[in-house]
This record gives C-alpha cells, sequence and structure tokens, in this order.
C-alpha cells in the first residue's frame, strides 16, 4: 500500500492548492476551508496509516520511483520518495500540525480579503514540504527546499500593499538563496564524488570513507551553509525575524513548526556524510551554539510578542544545530518535534491574543488578558513551561539530550546551552507575565472588546498544548527507566547518534542544573514583571548600551546593509556609468570614430548610409544569383 | 522536402503579407503563416528520430563554380533551435496584436522574413549558406528596430549595425580561409569538420568565429549595444532580438565553432570561461540599479546568456545540454518578461520602476503570471530555468570550482534584482498613475498564459526535450574527442 499510494499525501494539497486557487473568488469562504483542511486532513490520515504500515512491517525503507526527471549523461535524476522512518515521522508533523493550523486559520483569516488565496498558498506550501522530506535524492530535496522558500515568501507578504511587508518577503527569499548556492556547490561535489545524488547510493559509499576525509568536510560546510539559509543561523538568520510580517497561523506552520527544521532534517538525513567531518560538527556546533545564545540574548528586550517568538525560534534552533554539531541526531530531530508542539501552540496563542486585541502585537500594551482569555492563557503557559525545560514536559527531555551531548562533547559548549536556557526561561515568562498579568495597558476602546476566540482556534491551542505537555515521552531517556523510543525507530532510517558515556549521577547533576537556571530565571521574570510590574521602556527613552544592542539586534541588518548592500548598489552604480558607458562602450565607440576617420579619404565611395550599404548586398546576392543562373545555361 | 517548406514557408508568408495585406490583416495574415510555420515543425518534430543523424536533409547544388551548396538538413540540436524560433515566432506577433504599427504590412512581413533567415541558420549544412541566412536575419530586424523603434532609434541601431556586421565580416573570413584549406573545394560543414589544421590556424579561426558570436549573444566585454538596442527597439524587435536572434550566436558556437576547431577552443575556452563567467556576475550586479525595467530585463539577459556560453565551453555533455534546455527556456521567459513590460508600458507610458507600484492589487492576473515568468528567470526548481541553470552551473562547477561558485552567485543576484524590480512595480500601494491600471485581458492572456504553460511543463517533465538533442550532443563531443585525442 504504501508504494502505490504515497503519491497521494503530497499530491492532495497539491489538489487543494489548483482547487482553491482557481476558485479563490467564487468559492465561499466555508467550501475554501474546507477543501483547504479537508486535503491536509486526509493527507495526515495516509500519513498515519502508512506509519503503522512501517511500524509493523520488516522493511523499513520503501522508495517509490515515478520518472527519470533530469537525465544526462552519467546524472541521472530520477522523480521519486523515499519512505522511512524518518520521513514518516516529518509527514506526521507536517501533515498533523499542518491540519491544526488550517483549522486555526479559517478563523482567524475569516475577515481576511484574500482568504481563498490563504489557504491555496497554505496547501501549496505542504505540498513543497512533503516533497522536501519525500525526496529520495537531494535535488528532489531540493524541489521542497526552494519551493517553501516560494511559499514563503508569498505569505511573508501576502499583505502586499505595505511596502516594508513585501521588503521582509525578498529579504528572505534572498538570505534563503545565499544558502541554497552553498546547498547546490555540495550537491555538485556530492556528485563529483559520489557520482550520484541518490541517498541510498550515496550514504553507503560514504559511510566506507576514512574519517577527516577533506572532502567530507567541505561538502558538510557547504551542506551546512545551505541548512543556515533555511533555518536561520548565523550569520544567516536575519530574515526570520522580519518574516514575522506574515499572517500569525503562518508564522506558526512554516516559520516555528516545519520549513525552518528543514536544515536540521537535512544534516540528519545526512548524517553519515557529517559523521566523518569532525572539523564541520565542531563549525556547526559553534554556530549552533552562538546562534542560540545570540538570539537569546536579542529576545530579553523584544516588545513585540511575534518578534520574541521570532527570536525564540531562532535560538531554539540554534539548540538544534548545537546538537548536531556535537552527534546528537536524534536528540536534535527529538528537539525538532517537541519544538513543533510547542513553537506552533506559542504562535497561534499569540495569534490569539494578537485576533482578540484588534491586531495589537505590542506586549506594551497589553497585560492582564489572564481572566479574560482562559483557554489561550492556559495553554501558552503549558508552552511557555514546555520551551523553559521544565519536567516532565516535552522541552525538558529534548533539551537535555541536547545538553548532555553537548557536556560530553564540551563543556563550554554545555555551559552556552546552560545560559541559553536560563534566558530562554526568562524572556518566556517575561512575555507572559507582560501578556496576561498585571493590568491592561491599551485603550479603553479594545479593552471593552476582548474576547476569547472562536473554537476553532482554541481546540487546536488545546491539541497541541496536550503534546506539548506529554510529547517527551516518545523518547524517555534511560536514566528514567525509558526505552528511548524515537531513538530506536530512526535507527531504521540510518539516523544514529552517538553513545552517551556519562554515568548517571553526571547526568542527574546536569539536569538538575539546567532545571535549576530555568527556575532561577522564571523567579527573576516574576519579580520584575509581576511583583514590580515593570514594563518595557518606550523607543524615545534612553536605553543602557547593552540594551541598546539587544534590542537593535547587535545591528547585524545595518552591518549586512553598510559591508554588502551598499557596497554591492554602489558597485551596480560603477559598473554601470563608468565601466559599461565610458569604458567598454568608449572603447567601441573609439574604434568606429578611429575607423570613421580614417576612411574619410574613402568618403566618395561611402555615403555612411546603413540602408544604402543593405541595398549593395541585395544586389550582391542578386548578381550570385544571376551567375548561377547564367553558368547554368 | 519537408525542410524545404518550413523554411520557405516564412518567406511566402513575408511576400504575401508585404504585397497583399492591408493595415488591418497584416497581423492576421502573419500570425496564420507563423502558425502553419509551427505546425510544420511540429509536423517535422514528430517524424524526428531523436538519434545523432542528420535528417530531413536537402541538398541542392547552387552555384557550381564555387562549390556552394543548398544543403539543409536537422539533427537534434538544430531541431531545438527550430523549435524556438517556430514556438515563439507566433507568441510575439501574438504579443503585438495590441499595437497599430504604421506599415503593419511590411512590420509584419519582416517578421516573417527574419524567422526565414532564422529557420536558415539553424538548418544549413553549408557555411555560405549559413552565412546568408546570418546576414538575411540581420536586415529585417534592422529595419524593424530603426523604423518602429523609439527615441535614438537611429544611433542606437547604427551601432548594433556596424557592430554586428564587423563581427560577421570575420567570421566571413573565417570562412573563406576554411574554404581555401578544404581540398574538397566547397562549403559543406561536413568537409570543415575533416579538416587538420594546426593550432595556430585553429587559433585563428577561433577568433574569427568566436568574435561574430560573441557580439551577437552578446559576451562581455562585446555587450554594449545590447542594452541601448533592446530598450529602444519596439517591443517584438526587443523580443526578436532577445528570444531568439542571440541564439544564433550560440548555435553557431556548438554548430560551426566547438567541431571544426577543437584546438582552438580547448586553447581559448578558458579565457572565453572567464569572460563568460564575468559578464554573468558583472551584468548581474548592473542589474540591481536599473532603474528602466526594459533595460534590467536586457542585462539580466547578458547575464544568463553568459552563463549558457560557459556552459558550452565547459565541452561536457551537461554543459551542452543544459545550453539546449537554457536556449529555449531563456527564449521563452525573456519574450513573457519583456511582454509583461510592454503591457505595462502601453497602459501607463513608463517603465521607470520608481514611477510603478502596487499593480498587484489592481491586475491580480499579471501579477501571477508575471510572478511564474520571474521565478522561471530566477530558475526555481520545477520550473524551466532550473533545469538550464542546474546542468549549466554543475558543468562550470566541474570544469572548476571557484569557476562554478561565482557563476553560481547568479542565483543569488538574479533573486535580487528580479525580486527587487517586482517588489517595485507589482507590490506596495497603488499610485497616482498605476490605480487605475486594467488587468490583462483578450489576446495578453492568451500569451501569458501559454507561456506560463510552457514554463512549468518543461520544468516539471523536461524529459521529451532533452531526449530531442541528446544522441546529437553526445555524438559532438565524440566527434571533438575524437579530433582532439587525433585517435583515427
Amino acid at each position: 500500500m504504501i508504494t502505490s499510494l504515497l503519491w497521494l499525501i503530497p499530491v492532495l494539497p497539491l489538489l487543494g492548492f489548483v482547487i482553491n486557487g482557481l476558485g479563490r473568488n467564487t468559492l465561499s469562504k466555508g467550501a475554501v476551508g474546507f477543501i483547504g483542511s479537508g486535503v491536509v486532513l486526509a493527507s495526515f490520515m495516509l500519513s498515519v496509516c502508512f506509519f503503522f504500515e512501517l511500524s509493523s512491517s520488516v522493511e523499513k525503507q520503501f522508495t517509490v520511483n515515478f520518472f527519470d526527471w533530469i537525465s544526462v549523461g552519467d546524472l541521472k535524476i530520477p522523480l521519486s520518495f523515499l519512505y522511512d522512518p524518518l520521513s514518516a515521522i516529518m509527514l506526521l508533523i507536517i501533515t498533523g500540525i499542518g491540519f491544526l493550523i488550517h483549522i486555526y486559520s479559517t478563523a482567524y483569516m475569516h475577515e481576511d480579503a484574500g482568504f481563498g488565496k490563504f489557504f491555496a498558498y497554505l496547501n501549496l506550501f505542504i505540498f513543497f514540504m512533503l516533497i522536501l522530506v519525500l525526496g529520495s535524492n537531494y535535488i528532489v530535496m531540493f524541489i521542497g527546499w526552494e519551493g517553501v522558500g516560494l511559499c514563503s515568501y508569498l505569505l511573508i507578504g501576502f499583505w502586499f500593499t505595505n511596502n516594508s511587508y513585501a521588503s521582509a518577503a525578498k529579504k528572505a527569499f534572498v538570505m534563503n538563496r545565499i544558502g541554497d548556492l552553498g546547498f547546490l556547490l555540495g550537491v555538485f561535489l556530492m556528485f563529483q564524488v559520489f557520482g550520484s545524488l541518490e541517498f541510498a547510493k550515496v550514504f553507503p559509499q560514504a559511510a566506507n570513507m576514512l574519517p577527516g576525509d577533506n572532502t567530507m568536510a567541505i561538502i558538510g560546510i557547504l551542506l551546512f551553509i545551505g541548512a543556515c539559509g533555511k533555518s536561520a543561523q548565523l550569520p544567516l538568520f536575519t530574515w526570520l525575524p522580519d518574516a514575522m510580517a506574515g499572517p500569525t497561523p503562518v508564522s506558526a506552520l512554516i516559520h516555528a513548526a516545519t520549513m525552518v527544521t528543514a536544515g536540521i532534517y537535512m544534516i540528519a538525513r545526512s548524517s553519515v556524510v557529517f559523521d566523518l567531518a569532525p572539523f564541520t560538527q565542531n563549525i556547526i556546533a559553534i554556530v549552533g551554539a552562538a546562534t542560540a545564545l545570540i538570539a537569546a540574548l536579542i529576545a530579553l528586550t523584544q516588545t513585540d510578542i511575534k518578534k520574541v517568538l521570532a527570536y525564540s525560534t531562532v535560538s531554539q534552533l540554534g539548540y538544534m544545530f548545537l546538537g548536531l554539531g556535537v552527534g546528537a541526531y536524534t536528540g536534535s530531530f527529538f528537539h525538532v518535534l517537541t519544538h513543533a508542539f510547542f513553537k506552533a501552540l506559542l504562535f497561534l496563542g499569540a495569534g490569539a491574543v494578537i485576533h482578540s486585541l484588534h491586531h495589537e502585537q505590542d506586549m506594551r500594551h497589553m497585560g492582564g488578558l489572564k481572566a479574560k482569555l482562559k483557554t489561550t492563557f492556559a495553554t501558552m503557559m503549558i508552552g511557555t513551561i514546555a520551551i523553559a525545560g521544565i519536567p516532565p514536559f516535552s522541552g525538558f527531555f529534548s533539551k537535555d539530550e541536547i545538553l548532555a551531548h553537548a557536556y560530553q562533547h564540551s563543556p563550554v559548549l554545555w555551559g552556552v546551552g546552560v545560559l541559553t536556557a536560563f534566558l530562554t526561561a526568562f524572556y518566556m515568562f517575561r512575555m507572559m507575565f507582560l501578556t496576561f498579568y498585571g493590568k491592561f495597558r491599551g485603550s479603553h476602546h479594545t479593552e471593552e472588546h476582548i474576547h476569547e476566540s472562536p473554537k476553532a482556534m482554541t481546540i487546536p491551542l488545546v491539541v497541541l498544548a496536550i503534546l506539548a505537555a506529554v510529547g517527551g515521552l516518545l523518547n524517555i531517556p534511560h536514566v528514567f527507566g525509558g526505552n528511548e523510543w524515537l531513538a530506536h525507530w530512526l535507527t531504521g532510517a540510518k539516523v544514529t547518534q552517538s553513545h552517551l558515556e556519562l554515568d548517571h549521577t553526571t547526568e542527574f547533576t546536569l539536569m538538575g542544573v539546567s532545571v535549576l537556571a530555568a527556575v532561577v530565571a522564571i523567579l527573576l521574570a516574576y519579580s520584575k514583571y509581576v511583583k514590580k510590574a515593570e514594563v518595557p521602556v518606550a523607543d524615545e527613552a534612553p536605553r543602557t548600551a547593552l540594551e541598546k544592542l539587544s534590542y537593535h539586534k547587535f545591528y547585524l541588518d545595518e552591518i549586512y546593509d553598510a559591508i554588502i548592500r551598499k557596497p554591492l548598489d554602489a558597485f551596480s552604480t560603477f559598473f554601470y556609468k563608468i565601466i559599461d558607458n565610458k569604458v567598454i562602450d568608449g572603447l567601441v565607440n573609439g574604434l568606429g570614430w578611429t575607423a570613421n576617420e580614417g576612411s574619410k579619404s574613402l568618403r566618395l565611395l561611402q555615403s555612411g548610409n546603413v540602408g544604402y550599404y543593405i541595398m549593395m548586398m541585395v544586389i550582391g546576392i542578386v548578381a550570385l544569383l544571376l551567375y548561377t543562373y547564367l553558368s547554368i545555361a | 522536402m519537408e525542410l524545404l517548406i518550413l523554411i520557405f514557408l516564412p518567406l511566402v508568408g513575408a511576400i504575401a503579407t508585404a504585397l497583399f495585406a492591408k493595415q488591418n490583416t497584416a497581423k492576421v495574415a502573419a500570425l496564420a503563416f507563423s502558425i502553419f510555420s509551427l505546425a510544420v515543425a511540429i509536423g517535422l518534430l514528430c517524424k524526428f528520430t531523436p538519434d545523432a543523424s542528420t535528417q530531413f536533409s536537402v541538398n541542392y547544388q547552387w552555384i557550381r563554380q564555387l562549390g556552394i551548396n543548398f544543403h539543409v538538413g536537422i539533427d537534434g540540436i538544430s531541431m531545438i533551435t527550430v523549435l524556438l524560433t517556430n514556438v515563439l515566432t507566433p507568441l510575439i506577433i501574438l504579443a503585438s496584436y495590441k499595437h497599430e504599427y504604421k506599415n503593419a504590412n511590411a512590420f509584419y512581413a519582416l517578421i516573417l522574413f527574419m524567422q526565414a533567415g532564422l529557420l536558415l541558420v539553424f538548418t544549413a549544412l553549408d557555411a555560405f549558406l549559413f552565412y546568408i541566412g546570418w546576414e538575411a536575419a540581420l536586415i529585417p530586424i534592422y529595419f524593424i528596430c530603426a523604423t518602429w523603434g523609439g527615441k535614438d532609434r537611429i544611433k542606437v541601431n547604427m551601432k548594433f549595425f556596424v557592430y554586428t556586421i564587423a563581427g560577421s565580416l570575420f567570421m566571413l573570413l573565417g570562412i573563406i580561409y576554411l574554404y581555401l584549406q578544404n581540398p574538397a573545394n566547397n562549403f559543406e560543414l561536413a568537409e570543415f569538420y575533416k579538416l587538420e589544421l594546426d593550432s595556430t590556424q585553429q587559433g585563428w579561426i577561433f577568433w574569427a568565429f568566436f568574435i561574430a558570436f560573441a557580439i551577437k549573444m552578446p559576451i562581455f566585454p562585446f555587450h554594449t549595444w545590447q542594452p541601448d538596442t533592446y530598450t529602444t527597439a519596439p517591443t517584438p524587435g526587443t523580443m526578436l532580438l532577445s528570444g531568439i536572434m542571440l541564439k544564433m550566436g550560440i548555435y553557431g558556437v556548438i554548430r560551426w565553432l566547438l567541431p571544426v576547431v577543437p584546438h582552438g577552443v580547448q586553447d581559448w575556452s578558458c579565457v572565453v570561461m572567464l569572460l563568460a563567467v564575468i559578464g554573468v556576475v558583472y551584468a548581474a550586479i548592473i542589474a540591481f540599479m536599473q532603474k528602466d525595467a526594459k533595460r534590467l530585463v536586457a542585462y539580466s539577459s547578458i547575464s544568463h546568456v553568459g552563463l549558457i556560453a560557459a556552459g558550452i565551453f565547459t565541452l561536457s555533455h551537461q554543459g551542452l545540454q543544459g545550453s539546449m534546455v537554457q536556449m529555449l527556456s531563456h527564449g521563452i521567459n525573456v519574450i513573457g518578461l519583456f511582454f509583461v513590460l510592454d503591457i505595462v508600458q502601453s497602459r501607463l507610458g513608463t517603465n521607470k520602476v520608481d514611477e510603478l507600484g502596487g499593480l498587484a492589487k489592481v491586475a491580480p492576473q499579471l501579477a501571477i503570471t508575471f510572478l511564474i515568468i520571474l521565478l522561471g528567470t530566477v530558475a526555481l526548481p520545477g520550473t524551466n530555468g532550473f533545469i538550464g541553470e542546474f546542468l549549466l552551473l554543475m558543468s562550470v562547477y566541474n570544469y572548476h570550482a571557484w569557476l562554478g561558485a561565482v557563476a553560481g552567485l547568479t542565483i543569488i543576484f538574479g533573486a535580487v534584482y528580479m525580486f527587487r524590480s517586482y517588489q517595485k512595480i507589482m507590490l506596495g500601494e497603488t499610485n497616482a498613475l498605476t490605480a487605475s491600471f486594467k488587468d490583462i485581458n483578450g489576446t495578453e492572456k492568451v500569451v501569458l498564459y501559454t507561456i506560463c504553460a510552457l514554463i512549468i511543463v518543461i520544468g516539471v517533465y523536461p524529459k521529451p526535450l532533452l531526449q530531442i538533442s541528446d544522441a546529437s550532443v553526445q555524438h559532438l563531443l565524440e566527434q571533438i574527442n575524437h579530433k582532439l585525442t587525433g585517435v583515427n
């Protein structure tokens, strides 16, 4: 059944895209929502069926070949899918969370004029995301990889009449393209080395190479550059916070739960290659840790609720890369899973808050919403506890698995990780306290209209809250007597990780430290934002240098502008006005002028009229024809 | 016989349109003839066997004393360029439907005349015939641009004409030299393939031909005629130039340069690769700051064509096949872009991006089709542009990793300038000028939908297209290697 029906999983959302795209102006909102959500639900149900079939099957890999896509010389790229334990889980995340977010969107986007267009784009995104995880080679993966980038562009710029939103969309696409070049170059090199781009052919060959091989290191770095673009790591992460210009369900689905984890998926998928490149792994670990820390520092002072969550996402993605870098592939993937639950939940919760406050996103104008938005508050609190790493919520297990491996690799990396965990707990509770505690700080008019969101929005919140609470059960470590179900499951996809050689006392100590850090952070946030009821200062008010650095995102956008964008634009003008128009064209015109001057003596023969020349040519051709005719005669 | 119909049908159409059509029937007549031509081409494609052989050959003695024959035929490589010509010509004519050109019968006759010249270039197996086609294609486009063009058209076209003629004179010298060296005393391509020239001779011939082709494409630094010409030409002229005519240069390299003087190619390929890749990046960077969208597309075209040239000179299967697909894809995409700009220009009287904005709000159909064409241009997987660019970049990377990495910047820079101009033209709020913009209708829809369909179909299922030229490319490479290694 898997091999014969697998194509349906991505094709159903594609069908939804086509129907909703064509019928966006004619279909009723109910029909659009029904079709848009229905196709994703159908895909989800198929994914569940296949999942159970896979778990009961001895064979853990199914390849489905459709047709030769590009076939030139020794380069053969079939359009084919690979269904294995890794893609099985990804399918469940994408279609499962995707479905919840579609349902949520039917209410959230209900008043929007572009309702049909929105669902069409959302379906298209699901389609490309499924292609990304189903591809059996790097190029099919790349179709999805760039396709989700396109959908991200379309959805960030969904309200395109706002020029800054359109700019954010463009920035996302371009930053992703920088990564994509790395990805492509990595693919080219891989083809040179292995003569194929099929996972099934590349990995067995790679497994035979010696660890520390230079080529593997370069392939790894190039692929990692691709991952940095898509998964928003240093130095390419600045597009993700701007991407919050898109509607909130988009932020939840694309910029938290699914697309941005594509880089982690890709590296976990290629773990064989990365295991052979310790140098590259170190780079990944360091970049991941640095991104986690810097993004967390920026999140401390943000005042826009979505921006806090965006930086939090960047920071959590950094965690996952830290995990990949220290060889904890299953740990990182576990975090992808739990993060998808709690971050989708948090974004959707933030969306519910924004929805109820008539598009207010600034936390300085919120406060005291706890009583009025009970479900939203309760579910978001669960998500916040989960991300803060408090046991037994899901984030605790996945985060601590990464931290334990980081410790084994280098205590410094572990230290950065724990510091980030401390900051995470602080800024997340800061967000919760500023939003839900104290007194309402917005206008009186808004306050009167605060209301809990409709069921279509709250039910997905509840479902996600349950998952965020218990998701950790999927991979309970041995130290708690668990059996690490997820890790075992993923060995079927050849994703394994280095063995943890810490004794149980060390493991418990490490956990204790990180939980303690989180608890201290929560208490600090409580005393600052609840007890002292502090509110972040207005934009005009003076800030300390450190606050400024954080609030202005370490001025990274300004730096990139100054060292990349502006010089390139200056080069553009210089190349155009000077090199092209003056130097090269000057030379060409100079040659023409010289010829002209030099031939003044011959002027009597030449009229300088192009029409005249052409006439002479025609006469010449006619003469030739005549000559032929006469010679035949 | 079919091939003669293919070549002469547009010529007959040109004469009929010029003599019999009226102002208002000229475009209909031209469209009808171009569609017949397309039908003939499709008929040929159906009968075509995708192996390396030359098919539908016709060989008449023309000027016996000079050894000139009317020898034409089609192999896989020609087939692609013939398809390119005959698919694009009706689209170009249809795209001009909303315009009223003065002396329309002359205008459309020239388009058809040019089509005949192009087809001759793409099928000629005799160097003299090739040269006649080469110049015959230039004459009509000169008159189209110089008569119906915009401001400064005389001056700009003079430069274009003199520049390209100067280039082709070098080629003529090369052809005559090869003819003199040829013991068979004729201009047959097959005889030229057999010539044993030493590497000095090959070097001279290489440059004689290459300059003509490099100016036509154009390759950096022979490109400065191009942006002015594209900008001042009437839109059908720009489309003919960018969509089809520049492929004469690419085709010339593949057909007349690589197999005839492979040693010359080998000796100088590094220089050409360098120029081509510089052109890719240089033109892309210039495109960043262009205020005139038409000029922006002109520079983007230089960038894309540079990559095609680089791919060809890698002398690899992927590079050549990539160039075949990309020739077709670039033709489709670039006329799509110029058409979109023509629609904007004819409604609003400007192509200056700073004066536009917000069109997506008032013209959603235009926004969608423009976006699809743009995605093809920036080579998104699933569009036609990806197939070609992927193969080309891969071949350049295999030739030299760093060169490949630099050429690869095109995927970033292309996104920058295309999305920048898309934003400036289509997104944001409408202004006083753009608020009353009317969405596309009638023939505009037909043209843009066709282009979008081609972009997606080729991108999703390129296999049939790749198969047309695969065996011929393979054969060509064997021929070259054979000559290079000197094994008989």
